[in-house]
């Protein structure tokens, strides 16, 4: 059994990430609580308002999952397309479209992009849906280096003040990203937290709190690890 | 270099063309055995009044087959995606359906809708309902899960995750059902007119072989396959400009 017994807490207007081992359950997990592919686990979920979280949720993945057909501005509309809501939300895709720097882009196809760009658009895509809770299944771990960071910063900038829940493998973006970090580990599932460094998001990866916990992290998700494999 | 994708279908079509050439010439084959393409060209020449009015019916046929089997297909394909607990009704007949040759039932098909244009058409439209079909759905079936999972937390409508994303991810796949059915529709056309027709190419070839006019057959035959190659080609461009996005996301495929 992957989960037994398992509470989450993710604070509101916060930033949660969560690590763990490949296979752990990080994504069954977000994927649960996003309602797609849960199986027949049992998922009860409480939002602080009372009211159900169904349909106040945006999902990000790993894949861009642009659609090939739609320019970018019309894969930046899915969500209206698909509700059938009109062009009610078209100034909000073009102005953020523009401020991510895609501006000049709107009417290409999404092969005409890089993988940079096309992950802005899917991250356009997810805040043009306006919903409180963004569950994102490690968003940039296909990218380089280079611009992974700049989308990270970005990504930290346009959701402030959304209930995040991240999941990543990779530490530092954790730790630059996360208002609370969560170590996933054993079977059934438990979370181990981490320290989070004092300073607001994003923050700069020559942080000397990032650099230092750093460390302290990878060490925590080394012994996730090898419980994994005992 | 100008016109270079023309220039290697033209080299090998000029190149059958001496090869066949040489073999009358070679073997001395009397002209009806085997005439040359020299005299099936002067032939198709000279009675292209005759041949083009068979052309016209078979093209109709075939035509009216390729619509009706395609819209059929479509609609099977769609039904069977939307509602699931049909498709396991659906799909056994169909299967079954293709173990029944359709040149079986060409004589049937003839006693039915009589010895004009409406049987033909019905055994380009059985001959080609399967290939669209079968193509369509399994393009419906094999959306992209990410698509669908995206599409759900979006709160999209099942009608509407098929209309915006199932179908348009499912064009490739119809096309190459389409494409397959370009190329096999004329062959039900001509099987029927071979079982009982009064007008077409599949027709005049018949009524030519038994009268030993086997310069006239040939020359039948030739108009039949350019207008098949036609049609093929004509379709394949239609369908790459309908779904250029197919090519633009997979550049690496040669085209």
């Amino acid at each position: 059994m992957l989960f037994d017994d398992l509470h989450l807490d993710l604070p509101g207007g916060r930033w949660t990430c969560l690590l763990g081992p490949s296979g752990v359950g990080k994504t069954s997990l977000l994927r649960m609580i996003a309602g797609i592919g849960g199986g027949d686990r049992e998922v009860e979920i409480t939002c602080g308002d009372g009211k159900p979280l169904h349909g106040r949720a945006a999902y990000m993945a790993q894949q861009d999952l642009l659609l090939p057909w739609l320019s970018v501005l019309d894969n930046a509309l899915l969500g209206s397309r698909l509700r059938g809501e009109g062009r009610k939300r078209e100034p909000l895709a073009r102005e953020l479209l523009k401020s991510v720097g895609l501006g000049d882009r709107l009417h290409d196809r999404p092969a005409a992009l890089s993988g940079g760009m096309r992950q802005r658009v899917a991250l356009v895509r997810t805040l043009v849906e306006e919903r409180p809770v963004v569950l994102m299944d490690e968003p940039f771990s296909g990218l380089d280096a280079i611009t992974k960071l700049e989308l990270q910063s970005l990504a930290a900038r346009m959701l402030r003040g959304r209930t995040v829940l991240l999941v990543t493998h990779d530490p530092l973006e954790a730790l630059r990203l996360g208002h609370q970090l969560l170590v996933l580990s054993g079977r059934p599932v438990r979370f181990e937290p981490a320290t989070v460094p004092p300073s607001p998001t994003p923050r700069d990866v020559r942080d000397h709190s990032v650099l230092a916990l750093q460390g302290d992290l990878l060490d925590l998700l080394t012994q996730a690890k090898l419980a994994e494999v005992a | 270099m100008i016109g270079a994708p023309l220039f290697r279908p033209f080299v090998i079509f000029v190149g059958l063309l001496a090869g066949w050439q040489a073999i009358v010439i070679a073997l001395g084959l009397p002209r009806f055995i085997l005439p040359g393409p020299l005299e099936v060209g002067s032939t198709l020449f000279r009675q292209a009044d005759k041949i083009l009015p068979h052309l016209w019916i078979t093209l109709s046929e075939i035509g009216i087959g390729l619509v009706l089997g395609t819209v059929l297909g479509t609609c099977s394909a769609l039904v069977m995606a939307y509602f699931t607990p049909l498709r396991r009704w659906l799909m056994p007949v169909l299967v079954v359906s293709q173990a029944i040759p359709v040149f079986a039932l060409a004589p049937i098909l003839v006693l039915w809708f009589g010895y004009g244009v409406a049987s033909k058409a019905a055994m380009a439209t059985l001959i080609i309902y399967f290939p669209v079909t079968a193509a369509f759905f399994d393009g419906l079936r094999r959306t992209e899960p990410g698509w669908l999972d995206l599409a759900h937390t979006m709160n999209g409508s099942r009608w509407a995750v098929l209309r915006q994303v199932r179908i348009p991810a499912a064009l490739p796949a119809f096309a190459s059902g389409l494409r397959v059915a370009a190329a096999v529709a004329p062959i039900g056309a001509v099987v029927g007119e071979w079982v009982g027709s009064s007008a077409g190419l599949g027709y005049l070839m018949l009524h030519a072989n038994a009268r030993m006019q086997v310069d006239l057959m040939f020359a039948a035959l030739f108009t039949l396959a350019v207008s098949a190659v036609v049609l093929y080609f004509a379709l394949d461009t239609l369908l790459r400009r309908a779904i250029s996005w197919q090519h633009e996301s997979e550049p690496s495929e040669e085209v």
